[in-house]
């Protein structure tokens, strides 16, 4: 059996955009799977990057546009893979291509079919807070550049109405019988790297999250403070529209808490609360923020100056609790945190305008699954686990499958970068078969 | 298409970036004005034009306005310039005929408080592009052949992990270590979690591992002296037990980093009972702890303060573990002193459960409440306020351990000098971005793992160790590099054939040949050239010419930045210097790039030039500059001994010493230029530096030539 010189990725957040890239810079051909209709995964929803500030976006996007050109990566968007046969350097993949309904090779991203599409359905892409149509780019720089009919709200499928889309549609890319498509893959490993969920709040009573509606979680936060957002980079306190004058920003919730199931700790929230406190004083003078922590992890490299500089440069206030209640003042309009200072020990509170959850960052709900198909185990926490966690990281438990970022456990940008890129060499290695040790 | 005979016609896109850019500067009125500049055909402003429909815009732009000049207004060329470069070349358009003009890095995100004047700087950042844009050529680049070889510095876990992908990938690999064993670092632990494997066990394992595979040469107690070359051609000089030059293609540091020794603090070195976590670890392995019943941890001992003000990110995981085997294995019982317990992630924080379940103690002081050791009639005691409890307690000891950050080997800052690759302010190796390249170097051929990175677990630092050897086995693949087309070009009319150029050449790109009519003239060889650029300066007679950064695009860059009365202007009453900065590409010009990501505020009166090199700064930009009405001019570049080539540095040095004489002889204060040295890790320092010298112009007030306008 000779070893195939392809490789499946799965997921198409920045690790698995780093693994492609570095595998197709060498030849190797990559198919990369992502269940989204475009790739970019969370880090293509955030504003700016810890601990420099860097704009998101546009640090990814050009990554993002490299793949698509890279005559050596097949992007397999809308797709999931169903089953994984065989071993390594020789296994099968099947993969379902989901049908978007309008033709890839003809679609140009023009966006005439979405002025024209009469309905309006919440945008997951700026996590509900504005409106999308039935067919749809899910952000500006989505890669690749083509649309999407939701099935479920569009009008054609629901009611048998409309066709708008398919009447301005000057490329004819329009099709409305479009199937599922099955598709077969010889590769000689695979690399997993499917990214994370993030808990929802709903059910922590205390925090008032969906009952109040200046609570916000933090990833509600990245987009509305970004420019691309739902409005537009502006911070508003509804129902008013406002800006708010405090902010407070609450960490661990739903993390390091063993009765909410998820004890362990997501390892950026710390941060990126720090950096999103910063922005809101960047955009807002005289506005007040409090970020209410337990242990303040800052331990990236340049992190805790970031921090350092957040106290002393921009007044962000921290305070070492975790607060037990938020309750709306409806006269004021505004929310009281009630909290127990740890290093001050008595019930304080304190009033502000807008509460932002920094949201424990939870393993993919269809990782068990995943995990089935692939023949590769989780941990107790429901993340991909190392064969060896200490000597062995990037090697899954089963020869030839590899994972990288958050899938395999917290981590931040650079780490999920760092491990991408490791999990490229390891598959590299079973491709190449030569050198003499064994094949990881 | 050949751009040297035809009108210029250039396309121009300025971007929003959502609001980083818009936000700050208004960009529409800034592309209404770009379309007046001269041999502007088309000028748009787009959301993002990195995003594929700004991309799909300027293709469809060159096509239908027939454009053979491309300039985007953005963000940073550092990060952004090979995206637009590839749109350029799909469209048949030429990469060197594209322009960068950053209104982001070096404007928008610097004068977030000045909307007024930073639109005014974006419309002189775009008028100066629109000038260089208008004399740039299309260029060729040349393909280098890459030895399929690489040498990893550094035999600790990443280094080793680095080897073994490299050589498991078919690369032959040598491993260069400065001890007589394997395992840097780690070898000094006793045993290490989740596993817990015994730490030398650990690195036997993977020693055996490396010694099965052939394509492995291990040099042991060697050490790095020399580095030549470049991506695909180094040539690296190694000491040791046998002196040897490795030829190789890529270069991967992987040096590691040492404890911080707490001299004079707590103790430390006055009693042999106040110990650090690896003197700790050694004492466990060797089973040398009679006697000792209870041991207090001191956590942050040397870091997150003024001397070293990061967090080492391990110490809390590391003091906790060796809590437990204490506690497990010796019956020992501990309390760790910290000032907060950083242990992120799953399983790590799962070990300060069990710790805190097995009886470990977790005493909090805080930031301000160091804890004090005293030491008095041969007891030891560790004084703290609690301040979880609010109160002041004590904790007899009899072994301290203090818990020191890691901090890198001394041998680094020579051997970042042997490799042209900077330091950060941490003094750890600096990455080529801090988010999306970071075991890259800036510097191509060369990449970076490890602790010498920034203090890593052992299984970040092997993650890293592989992720290095994807990135550095790439060109070895390949097989093939392509070198830029900025290289030295040699009019052997002009020529004189002194060869002060052929002197001055770090690389030996140039070379005195005779001609047939018996002259001698320089000749330049394009592949060994890397386009510093100080030759061109160094020619009396004008003869060497920079392709792509011509005398005449700096000069006209010059002349635009300085020939619009209407932006000269003052906006309000008072004096509103005009600013020069000639920036190097690789220190400087990133240093002014992290000012802007930082968001490091300094006044729009500065107007940044671009060079290779420091070393490329004529004595006539900057009279010049001065000539055409600037009231200060700048030349920045890398700090001595890190210039990326080699030297080139240290001849501007010299060189504008004798400028500042002329300056001052011409009637202008000497104050009024500058040498500066700035790192790409000092976007601080950058934001500083302009702003004195800023204060300063506007102390000494207009110069005669600048008040004429």
């Amino acid at each position: 059996m000779t070893a195939t010189k392809n490789i499946l990725v799965i997921g198409g957040g920045v690790a698995g955009i780093q693994a492609s890239l570095d595998l197709a810079d060498k030849g190797i051909n990559v198919y990369l799977v992502e269940r989204e209709p475009s790739i970019g995964g969370i880090m293509a929803l955030l504003d700016k990057t810890f601990p420099t500030n860097d704009c998101s976006i546009c640090i990814l996007a050009p990554k993002m546009n490299e793949c698509f050109a890279n005559p050596n990566i097949r992007i397999l968007t809308n797709s999931e893979l169903i089953s994984l046969e065989g071993e390594a350097p020789d296994f099968r993949a099947t993969i379902v291509k989901k049908a978007r309904f309008v033709d890839e090779k003809k679609c140009t991203g023009c966006g005439d079919c979405t002025q024209k599409c009469p309905v309006k359905v919440p945008n997951k892409y700026n996590m509900n807070l504005d409106k999308r149509k039935a067919i749809y780019l899910p952000f500006p720089q989505s890669v690749p550049r083509i649309m999407t009919i939701d099935k479920e709200r569009c009008l054609k499928f629901t009611k048998d109405k409309c066709g708008n889309c398919i009447k301005v549609c000057k490329a004819g890319a329009i099709d409305y019988e479009q199937n599922d498509e099955k598709i077969v893959l010889d590769v000689g490993a695979v690399i997993v790297a499917s990214g994370f969920e993030i808990y929802n709040p709903s059910d922590m009573f205390e925090y008032g999250y969906g009952k109040y509606s200046n609570v916000k979680t933090a990833m509600e936060y990245e987009r509305l403070i970004c420019a691309s957002g739902p409005t537009g980079g502006h911070l508003v306190v509804e129902p008013g529209g406002e800006r708010p004058k405090r902010l407070g920003f609450i960490q661990c919730v739903g993390s390091r808490d063993l009765s909410r199931k998820n004890p362990y700790c997501s390892s950026v929230c710390c941060m990126h609360a720090t950096k999103e406190a910063m922005l809101a004083k960047e955009h807002y003078d005289d506005i007040e923020t409090y970020i209410f922590f337990l242990d303040l992890r800052a331990v990236g490299k340049n992190f805790q100056q970031y921090v350092d500089r957040a106290k002393k440069d921009y007044g962000i206030k921290y305070l070492r609790a975790r607060p037990g209640r938020i309750m709306e003042n409806e006269e004021k309009g505004t929310l009281t945190i009630w909290y127990d200072d740890l290093i001050d020990p008595h019930i304080q509170s304190i009033d502000v305008d807008m509460v932002v959850l920094c949201t424990a960052l939870m393993p993919s709900s269809t990782a068990p699954k995943m995990g089935e198909i692939l023949g590769i185990e989780l941990d107790e926490y429901g993340f991909f686990c190392a064969k060896d966690p200490l000597a062995n990281p990037v090697c899954s438990t089963k020869k030839g499958i590899f994972i990288a970022g958050y899938c395999a456990g917290p981590k931040d940008i650079p780490e999920s970068v760092a491990e991408a890129s490791g999990a490229s060499a390891r598959a590299s290695e079973v491709i190449a078969q030569s050198g003499g040790g064994d094949v990881p | 298409m050949n751009s040297e005979q035809e009108q210029p016609r250039i396309g121009i896109f300025i971007c929003h970036c959502g609001t980083n850019i818009g936000g700050f500067v208004d960009v529409p009125d800034v592309a209404e004005y770009a379309k007046t500049l001269p041999n502007v055909v088309h000028a748009e402003h787009n959301l993002y034009t990195c995003a594929d429909d700004g991309l799909t815009s300027i293709k469809n732009a060159i096509k239908e306005h027939n454009l053979n000049r491309l300039i985007v207004a953005s963000c940073t060329p550092r990060t952004h310039a090979p995206l637009f470069q590839h749109t350029c070349e799909s469209a048949g358009l030429n990469p060197y005929l594209f322009e960068f003009v950053n209104i982001r890095e070096h404007c928008s995100w610097v004068h977030m408080k000045e909307k007024e004047e930073a639109t005014l700087k974006a419309k002189d950042l775009v008028r100066m592009g629109v000038a260089r844009a208008n004399l740039l050529q299309p260029q060729a680049e040349k393909k280098v052949d890459v030895i399929p070889k690489a040498v990893v510095i550094g035999g600790g876990v990443a280094g080793m992990s680095a080897s073994l992908s490299l050589a498991n990938q078919g690369f032959k690999t040598y491993l260069v270590e400065k001890r007589d064993q394997l395992g840097g670092m780690v070898r000094n632990y006793y045993k290490l979690t989740p596993t817990n494997i015994d730490a030398v066990e650990l690195i036997e394992n993977m020693a055996s591992e490396l010694k099965k595979c052939e394509n492995i040469e291990m040099l042991m107690s060697s050490t790095v002296k020399d580095v030549e070359g470049y991506i695909g051609n180094f040539k690296v000089t190694v000491e040791g037990d046998t002196d040897k030059t490795l030829e190789v293609g890529t270069i991967i540091v992987a040096t590691g980093a040492q404890e911080y020794k707490p001299d004079g603090l707590y103790e430390y070195g006055k009693d042999d009972r106040v110990v650090t976590t690896i003197e700790l670890e050694k004492m466990m392995r060797g089973k040398e702890l009679e006697g000792i019943d209870h041991v207090i941890m001191i956590q942050c001992v040397g870091s997150r303060g003024e001397a070293i003000p990061y967090c080492s990110r391990v110490c809390c995981m590391t003091a906790i573990k060796n809590a437990i085997y204490l506690k497990e294995e010796f019956g020992i019982g501990v309390n760790i002193l910290h000032n907060e317990i950083r242990v992120y992630g799953d399983d790590y924080e799962a070990l300060y459960r069990k710790a805190q379940e097995i009886g470990v103690h977790f005493n909090r002081f805080g930031e301000n409440n160091k804890p004090n050791v005293i030491n008095e009639n041969g007891k030891l005691t560790v004084e703290m306020f609690n301040e979880g409890l609010s109160r002041v307690e004590e904790y007899p000891a009899d072994l301290i351990v203090l818990s020191t950050p890691m901090v890198n080997i001394p041998e680094a800052e020579e051997l970042s000098k042997m490799l042209k690759v900077p330091l950060g302010q941490d003094r750890f190796f600096f990455e080529a971005h801090v988010k999306l390249r970071p075991l890259d170097f800036a510097t191509d051929g060369i990449y970076l793992c490890g602790t010498a990175h920034a203090p890593a677990t052992i299984p970040e630092a092997i993650a890293q160790g592989y992720g290095a050897a994807s990135r550095a086995s790439i060109p070895l693949t390949r097989g093939y590099v392509q070198v830029e087309a900025i290289t030295s070009y040699v009019d052997e009319n002009k020529c004189r054939g002194c060869g002060k150029c052929v002197e001055v050449c770090e690389y030996k790109a140039l070379e005195l040949i005779k001609l047939d009519t018996g002259r001698e003239v320089t000749r330049s060889n394009e592949v060994l050239c890397k386009g510093c650029g100080t030759c061109a300066t160094t020619c009396c007679n004008g003869a060497i010419s920079m392709k792509h950064f011509s005398s005449e695009q700096i000069i006209s860059m010059i002349e635009a930045a300085l020939t619009e009365p209407a932006l000269v202007k003052p906006l309000t009453n008072g004096f509103k210097p005009n600013i020069i900065a000639f920036c190097c590409n690789w220190c400087s010009y990133a240093g002014a790039d992290l000012a802007g990501v930082s968001r490091f505020q300094y006044p729009p009166n500065v107007r940044i030039i671009r060079v290779m090199c420091s070393g490329r700064i004529e004595p006539n930009f900057v009279f010049k500059a001065f000539e055409k009405g600037a009231d200060g001019v700048l030349v920045t570049g890398c700090h001595i001994g890190d210039c990326h080539y080699i030297s080139g540095n240290q001849k501007a040095e010299d060189r504008m010493n004798m400028v500042r004489n002329i300056v001052h002889m011409l009637g202008l204060e000497k104050d009024r230029f500058g040498l500066v040295w700035i790192s790409a890790s000092e976007g601080q320092k950058f934001a500083e530096l302009m702003t004195d010298f800023i204060s300063k112009i506007k102390e000494l007030g207009p110069t005669p030539f600048s008040i004429k306008k």
